[in-house]
C-alpha cells in the first residue's frame, strides 16, 4: 500500500528497542547482581547506546531505507533488527532477542493503534526521534547524523495528506496484524487486556480537527440553522486539546512514543500462546512467499548499509545482556516459546542465491561464516545469533 | 431496539480498510454472502438464514497470468445489476471481477504501475454497480474506470474513463431508493474529501462538484437525491446532490468514519468508526420543503475494536453486520 510506511516502521521500533536496552544495561548495571560475568559500567551502556545509534542513521542505509518501497515480511525486518542489535559490543541470545522484538513490535503498535489521528504517527515519530537526540547529546558527531534525518522526516512526511497518513497507518496496521503478545507493563497499566487486544478508551479528549460527537445540526436551502439536535454519544469524550508541533524543536503533546520504561517501571512480558484465545488468532501465513527472494535482494541492499562491529576475539568483547530476571528464566523462554510466536529468522542460504550480487553474498558469508565456527552453541537453539554468543 | 446475534466466525481477521464489508441476499436460496479482506486475501462466507449452515471460500488477489507476484487488496464488494451479481475485488495491481459466489473469475483488468516504486500509491478503491450495466472502480490516481457487462459471459469492457479528481478515489455509490426520478444516480469521493456527483449512460455526465475541505471522505452514500458522506473528522454531511446544497451536519463519531450504509426502504442510515462505535439514524426527506430532517436511533459499541466495515443485511434495515480490525467475525445485529 503506501510505499512511504517503511522509515518511519524502522525509526520507531528503533526507537523502542533503544529503550528497552537502555533500561536493561543500566538495570544489569546493580554492583549487587553478582551473578552476571561482568557488570555493566556506564561507560559500556554509553558505547552500546552510541553503536547502535550510528549504526541506525547511518547515511547509505537511510538512503536505502528513505527510498520508495513496500514492506518487508515480518521475518525479514526481524533480520535487519537483530543486525542492529548486535551492531555493538553486547550480545543478546535467541531468547533475548525475541522477546526485545516482541516488546518493540507491541508498542509501536500500540501506538499506532491508538494514535488519535493517522497525522499523529508523525509525533509519535518525533517522540522516539527527541528521545533519540536526547541520549546522544554528548557527541555531536551522531547527534548531526541524527539531525539530518529529522530533517529528511520532516521535508518527506509534513506534506502529506490526512488521506495519505491514512494509507501509511493502514499499512502499518496489516503488518501489525494478528500479533497479540501480552506486555505486562501493558496489563498493569490496563491499556492492554489479558487477551491480549488493546483497550480503546471511549473517553478523553476527542482528536486535534473533531468535535465532540452528539451534535445534529440542519440547514434551509439558504444555509440558515434551521434545527439543532443533542444525541447521546454513549461515551464521555472532551474538547480536543491543542495540536503538538511538527516542528525540528517542540511540544509533541502526545505522550505515545515517549519512554514508558524506568528502574520502578521495568521490562518484562508474558507470552500469549498459553493462552488459549490468542493463539486462535496466531496465525501464520505458511504458504511459500513468491517474492522472498525479490525481498532478499531488497533486504540485502537495505543491510549493505548497516556496518556492524564484529566481536573479537579478545575478552572484554561480547558482553551479554539478558531480557529476563535470570540466566534461567531466558532459558525457560526459549524453550517454552510456542511455535507460532518463532520468528524464524531468514536463514540466507549461499548456494541458492550465489549468484543474485555481491552485496547479498557479502552478507551472507557474514552469516554463515560466524555459524560455522561455534557449533556447540546448539544446546541453546541452532540459531545463528545464539552462536555468536558463544565468541 | 437492536440486539446481538450469534457472531460469524471467519478464517483470517479483517484487516484496516474503509467499507471493508460486502453483503449480499440470494433471496431465492434463503443465503447471505460476506466478504471481509484480509490483507492479500478475500474472506467469503455463505450463511443460511436459519443458522445453520456457513460455507467459507478465500480468494487470493493474484494476477491470472503472473502466477508470482501477490499484492495487499483495498476492498471487495458486491455489485448488483438487474441481470447479474458479480464480486469485485480490486488490489495494488489491478481489479477482479468474479461471480458473486466467488467461484469463478469472469475478468480481470491490471493498473498501470510503474516499474520501479514511486511515492504515489497504486491501487484501486471505491466499487459500485450503477445502471443497467455500468460497474465503476475508483483508482489512487483519481480517475475512475467505468467497466461496461454484458447481461451474461466474461465479455466486460472498459467503456469509459473520468478524470475529475485530483485525490485517490476513497468510496462510491449509485442511487439506492431505486428511484427513477433522481437525475443524479452516481456519486465519487475522495481523499480530499470531494465528491462528485454523475449522470451514468452511454456517455457519463458530471452534473456538480462539491469541494471539499482537506479532509478524508472515506464513505458515501446516495439516497433520493441525497449525498451522504462520512469523513476523517467523524462527521457526517447530508448534501443535496444536484445542487450541493448542505441540508445537515452531525458530529457523529470521535474517530474516522470508516462504513456509512443506507436500508433504502426505511430510511436508515448505520455509520461506523474507529471509535469503536456503530450508529444508528433515521433520514426524513421532505421533498414539499425540500429539507432533510436526522434523528439519532441507536448505539452500538464493540469493546475495544476499530470498526472497518458495517452494512445492513437487509433493504429495511432490520439487521446490520459489523467487521472491526484483527477481529476474526462478522459481529450481527438484528432488531428486538
Amino acid at each position: 500500500m503506501s510505499a512511504r510506511t517503511l522509515p518511519l516502521l524502522f525509526i520507531n521500533l528503533g526507537g523502542e528497542m533503544l529503550y528497552i536496552l537502555d533500561q536493561r544495561l543500566r538495570a544489569q548495571n546493580i554492583p549487587s547482581d553478582k551473578a552476571r560475568k561482568a557488570d555493566w559500567i556506564e561507560e559500556d551502556r554509553r558505547r552500546v547506546m552510541n553503536d547502535i545509534i550510528t549504526t541506525m542513521f547511518n547515511k547509505k542505509f537511510l538512503e536505502e531505507l528513505f527510498k520508495p518501497q513496500e514492506l518487508y515480511s515480518k521475518k525479514a525486518l526481524r533480520t535487519v533488527f537483530d543486525r542492529l542489535a548486535h551492531a555493538s559490543i553486547m550480545r543478546l541470545n535467541q531468547a533475548s532477542m525475541d522477546k526485545l522484538y516482541d516488546l518493540m513490535t507491541m508498542a509501536f503498535k500500540y501506538q499506532v493503534l491508538l494514535c488519535p489521528r493517522p497525522k499523529d504517527i508523525l509525533l509519535v515519530s518525533f517522540n522516539h526521534m527527541d528521545a533519540i537526540k536526547d541520549f546522544v547529546k554528548d557527541t555531536p558527531s551522531i547527534l548531526s547524523q541524527v539531525d539530518e534525518t529529522y530533517r529528511q522526516l520532516i521535508e518527506m512526511y509534513t506534506p502529506l495528506t490526512s488521506g495519505e497518513f491514512q494509507l501509511i497507518r493502514q499499512t502499518l496496521l496489516i503488518f501489525f496484524q494478528d500479533m497479540h503478545i501480552r506486555v505486562s507493563i501493558f496489563l498493569k497499566d490496563k491499556v492492554q487486556n489479558s487477551n491480549g487486544r488493546f483497550v480503546l478508551p471511549t473517553s478523553g479528549p476527542v482528536p486535534h480537527g473533531t468535535q465532540v460527537p452528539g451534535l445534529i445540526r440542519m440547514f434551509s436551502c439558504t444555509g440558515e440553522e434551521v434545527n439543532r439536535l443533542q444525541f447521546n454519544n454513549g461515551g464521555s469524550y472532551s474538547a480536543a486539546i491543542r495540536e503538538g508541533s511538527f516542528e525540528i524543536f517542540g511540544d509533541r503533546v502526545t505522550k505515545l512514543g515517549t519512554n514508558m520504561y524506568s528502574v520502578t517501571r521495568p521490562v518484562e512480558t508474558h507470552m500469549s500462546g498459553t493462552s488459549k484465545n490468542s493463539t486462535q488468532h496466531t496465525k501464520v501465513n505458511a504458504a511459500p512467499n513468491p517474492l522472498a527472494k525479490e525481498e532478499l535482494n531488497l533486504l540485502a541492499k537495505l543491510m549493505g548499509g548497516l556496518e556492524v562491529q564484529k566481536p573479537g576475539n579478545t575478552v572484554d568483547s561480547g558482553f551479554r545482556v539478558n531480557l529476563f530476571a535470570t540466566d534461567e528464566e531466558e532459558e525457560e523462554a526459549l524453550i517454552s516459546r510456542p511455535d507460532e510466536l518463532s520468528y524464524g529468522v531468514i536463514n540466507i542460504q549461499a548456494t541458492k542465491d550465489q549468484q543474485t550480487n555481491a552485496e547479498l553474498a557479502k552478507i551472507m558469508g557474514e552469516f554463515t561464516e560466524s555459524g560455522d565456527q561455534s557449533p556447540s552453541a546448539s544446546s541453546k537453539g541452532d540459531d545463528l545469533l545464539a552462536m555468536m554468543d558463544g565468541l | 431496539m437492536y440486539h446481538k446475534e450469534k457472531s460469524i466466525q471467519i478464517k483470517n481477521s479483517a484487516s484496516s480498510l474503509y467499507n471493508n464489508l460486502g453483503v449480499l441476499r440470494i433471496a431465492p436460496r434463503r443465503l447471505t454472502y460476506f466478504t471481509v479482506v484480509h490483507a492479500n486475501v478475500v474472506n467469503m462466507v455463505s450463511a443460511s438464514w436459519d443458522g445453520l449452515n456457513y460455507s467459507h471460500r478465500q480468494l487470493q488477489s493474484k494476477e491470472p497470468n503472473v502466477a508470482t507476484s501477490t499484492s495487499l487488496i483495498m476492498q471487495a464488494a458486491f455489485c448488483a445489476l438487474p441481470s447479474r451479481d458479480l464480486l469485485v475485488v480490486t488490489s495494488q495491481k489491478g481489479i477482479q471481477m468474479y461471480e458473486s459466489d466467488g467461484s469463478i473469475m469472469v475478468y480481470w483488468h491490471a493498473l498501470d504501475t510503474p516499474e520501479t516504486s514511486t511515492a504515489q500509491a497504486v491501487f484501486a478503491r471505491g466499487i459500485t454497480a450503477v445502471w443497467e450495466n455500468y460497474i465503476c472502480v475508483g483508482v489512487s490516481s483519481g480517475v475512475i474506470l467505468v467497466f461496461d457487462v454484458p447481461s451474461k459471459g466474461s465479455n466486460i469492457t472498459l467503456s469509459e474513463v473520468l478524470e475529475e479528481h485530483k485525490e485517490s478515489i476513497t468510496d462510491m455509490a449509485s442511487e439506492c431508493s431505486g428511484s427513477q426520478e433522481c437525475i443524479a444516480d452516481l456519486v465519487s469521493a475522495d481523499d480530499g474529501g470531494n465528491l462528485c456527483v454523475w449522470k451514468s449512460g452511454e456517455e457519463f455526465q458530471l452534473l456538480n462538484k462539491i469541494p471539499g475541505f482537506d479532509m478524508s471522505c472515506s464513505s458515501v452514500k446516495l439516497w433520493k437525491g441525497t449525498v451522504v458522506a462520512g469523513y476523517g473528522t467523524g462527521q457526517i454531511r447530508l448534501y443535496e446532490a444536484v445542487t450541493g446544497i448542505l441540508h445537515a451536519e452531525v458530529n457523529a463519531h470521535a474517530r474516522w468514519i470508516y462504513s456509512l450504509d443506507i436500508a433504502p426502504f426505511s430510511g436508515l442510515l448505520l455509520s461506523a468508526a474507529e471509535d469503536s462505535l456503530v450508529r444508528v439514524w433515521h433520514l426524513t426527506l421532505t421533498p414539499e420543503t425540500n429539507s432533510v430532517e436526522v434523528a439519532h436511533l441507536h448505539n452500538e459499541c464493540v469493546t475495544d475494536t476499530q470498526i472497518c466495515g458495517a452494512k445492513f443485511c437487509d433493504g429495511d434495515g432490520y439487521a446490520f453486520a459489523v467487521t472491526g480490525y484483527d477481529l476474526s467475525e462478522i459481529i450481527r445485529y438484528t432488531q428486538s
